[in-house]
């Protein structure tokens, strides 16, 4: 399953590219980017565990940016 | 300007003020470490707060605890003016880039803005507003001048001037009519249309569009990949160096400490890879905004790289370099009315969409009676099969005659249809197809832009073909080509050709050529939903011209890409290196790191304002 969310407040690019490689090493997760030029994150994961991963990519993200918020429709 | 980044300016100006009057005074000791602390705190507390936050999230390497080191170190050691200005430089820079991503990120979605509110349907003499979501196929919509077409239709009454600037880059209103498809995403300029859906939101052009922009991050370039895993090393690369610089030396040649902690200190500034990170995926972002406000949509920075190293450029023909709107030049009936020759063959050509089909079915010019026509069979490459009031019809090209042994002239002009009804030859109509007004223009264009190769792979005959490339200036031409022989020719130019290969094409028998050429673009107006599935890139307009263009955008984007980053390293190293040896002080390191930063960033937006 692949879906894609808006962040708000993700000031730093690096911390966007840092976020990408953290999502990215979660398990479960075929795919993640975080583009800080659209303020997006699109992740591509297994469709049994992809609560709990979004659950755990919304904690990595305040991990790496405590401002970033994800907006969960 | 945001409330967050208005709160930051005010800080860095009340803190600015403060630090430019203290350099009139002459406090000592502690005193000057308290007035000094005051602008020091105004504008850097965020930074202090985040540093403490992350640290304790285990970001060891985050950028503003590094900063945090580098300043408090700078206070320990006495420099206090030092500390107060890179801090006030760091949060600069900081508002500097947030400002100015935001403009372009803004100026890139303000293209973007054809995604329609709402559509007015109208059901039993009321209209109502609803969600295009909503909106079914064969519904009647009312367009009103000024309002957004929400979804693609065609006109049942009506006509106006569509303003296509959004989706096509051109300037020039399109004049519909009734029976006109129009495209979601125009907006009607003078009259008020009736239109029938004739797709559902989710699948209209306006979607297809959005949806393309929005992944196009997905797809990210070599050079961008490159940056982002530069930046995991380089930043604990420089941390360790400075840890280093701080003990080895003193600790080995006996030297002063404050000397050697402010020289690493200086590496601590210089630390952040910001201005690589941030720039050069903006170039390519400007790059691809640029793109699509002329109309030519890219799929991902890797494809503006890809383009930008291309060296050939393959053509299909017809609805490519040829307007594809086909007219009937001559018909040739053999024993039957010319009325008879053309009615079989529309009847048997009824279900398809091909071009050369439709121009049959409109010189025919009344409706197909499809319960006349059975077992229809499309033969790709040869023409069509079909059972018309009981008859077995062939019609298509001489290979179909061939195929089934029927007797007929050869003929060498243009574009023919030969018809055959049980086995009995019924005559030919030859068929002309225009070639696009800016066709010759684009290739001039793209051999001075250091094309090297150009080719038409083509289905049609040989002697049409040729024809077309010796009026473009074509360097070579493969012609009576199968779409699966299309894909094996490409092939074969791919391996020959040192640099990337371009594909540009428009028809469903297209889009394996699009996928396998390194970059495959496809023509979005005319072309189906196949080619531009398939394809890296999209042009809106159909325009061959379009094609230089993207190739000057790609390149353009390069260079400004390969600017920053050779920029952005040579100053750094070049502060770093000056600052080992204790010939650079905390200012230039600051510069190096946040003037390098606004520099490049100020760089990377000239690729949103590339022209022809």
């Amino acid at each position: 399953m692949k879906k894609s969310y808006k962040l708000q407040d993700l000031d730093c690019a690096n911390c966007a590219a840092k976020m990408e490689t953290a999502i990215n090493k979660i398990n479960g997760v075929n795919k993640a980017t975080v583009s800080f030029m659209t303020q997006k994150l699109t992740i591509d994961a297994d469709d049994s565990l992809f609560d709990e991963i979004l659950k755990e990519t919304v904690a990595t993200i305040k991990k790496v940016e405590p401002d970033c918020t994800v907006l969960i429709k | 300007m945001t409330g967050k980044q208005k709160k930051q300016l005010t800080k860095i100006i009340i803190s600015g003020i403060l630090l430019i009057l203290l350099a009139f005074t002459h406090f000592t000791g502690y005193l000057k470490f308290i007035v000094y602390i005051i602008p020091y705190l105004i504008v850097g507390f965020p930074v202090l707060r985040s540093a403490v936050i992350n640290i304790s999230h285990g970001q060891v390497f985050d950028e503003n605890f590094l900063m945090c080191i580098a300043t408090i170190g700078a206070l320990c050691v006495g420099e206090y003016p030092e500390a107060v200005f890179v801090m006030l430089f760091y949060q600069v820079g900081d508002l500097f880039e947030t400002i100015a991503v935001g403009k372009s990120r803004n100026s890139i979605t303000e293209l973007m803005d054809i995604c329609p509110e709402y559509v007015n349907i109208e059901k039993d003499g009321e209209i109502s507003e609803i969600d295009p979501d909503e909106a079914c196929i064969d519904d009647i919509m009312v367009i009103k001048p000024g309002e957004k077409v929400p979804l693609d239709g065609i006109i049942i009454e009506g006509s106006s001037s569509l303003n296509t600037t959004a989706l096509t880059g051109e300037s020039l209103p399109l004049d519909v009519n009734i029976g006109d498809s129009i495209t979601s995403g125009c907006i009607n300029i003078n009259g008020l249309l009736k239109a029938k859906v004739t797709k559902e939101y989710s699948d209209s052009t306006v979607s297809k569009i959005l949806e393309l922009v929005e992944n196009s991050a997905d797809n990210k370039a070599h050079t961008e990949n490159f940056i982002t895993k530069f930046a995991r090393y380089y930043t604990p690369a420089v941390v360790f160096s400075a840890v280093a610089l701080a003990f080895i030396p003193p600790l080995v040649t006996g030297g002063n400490f404050t000397d050697w902690i402010m020289r690493a200190l200086n590496f601590l500034v210089v630390s952040c890879p910001c201005a690589l990170v941030i720039s050069v995926p903006l170039s390519f972002f400007s790059g691809i905004g640029c793109a699509s406000k002329n109309g030519i949509l890219i799929k991902g920075s890797n494809y503006l790289e890809a383009i930008a190293k291309a060296d050939t450029v393959v053509f299909d023909k017809t609805g490519t370099l040829t307007k594809g709107s086909f007219s009937i030049s001559e018909i040739h009936p053999n024993g039957i009315s010319k009325n008879e020759l053309i009615e079989t063959t529309a009847l048997a050509e009824g279900f398809s969409d091909h071009p050369i089909s439709l121009s049959i079915k409109k010189a025919y010019g009344k409706p197909i009676d499809n319960s006349r026509v059975t077992d229809i069979e499309n033969m790709s490459g040869y023409g069509i099969k079909a059972t018309v009031d009981g008859k077995t019809v062939y019609a298509g090209n001489e290979k179909l005659m061939k195929k089934y042994g029927i007797e007929h002239p050869s003929v060498s002009t243009g574009t023919v249809i030969h018809t055959a009804a049980d086995g009995k030859y019924l005559g030919y109509i030859v068929i002309a197809d225009e070639v696009k007004e800016d066709s010759a223009e684009a290739i001039s264009k793209l051999k001075s832009n250091g094309i090297k190769n150009t080719v038409i792979l083509s289905g049609d005959k040989k002697p049409v073909a040729d024809d077309i490339a010796a009026k473009l200036g074509i360097d070579n031409v493969y012609a009576e080509l199968l779409p699966d022989q299309k894909v094996e020719k490409l092939e074969e130019i791919i391996k020959s050709s040192n640099g990337n290969v371009v594909f540009v094409g428009d028809g469903i028998n297209d889009a394996p050529s699009i996928s396998r050429a390194d970059v495959g673009i496809a023509m979005g107006g005319l072309g189906s939903d196949a080619a531009i599935e398939a394809a890296d890139i999209v042009l809106m307009d159909d325009k061959p011209s379009k094609i230089p263009l993207a190739l000057k955008i790609a390149r353009k984007t390069h260079t400004i890409v390969n600017q920053n980053i050779y920029f952005a390293l040579a100053i750094k190293f070049l502060v770093l290196i000056l600052s080992a040896l204790g010939k650079s002080n905390m200012w230039e390191a600051v510069f190096a790191d946040v003037g390098v930063s606004v520099v490049a960033i100020i760089n990377a937006m000239r690729a949103l304002k590339i022209k022809e």
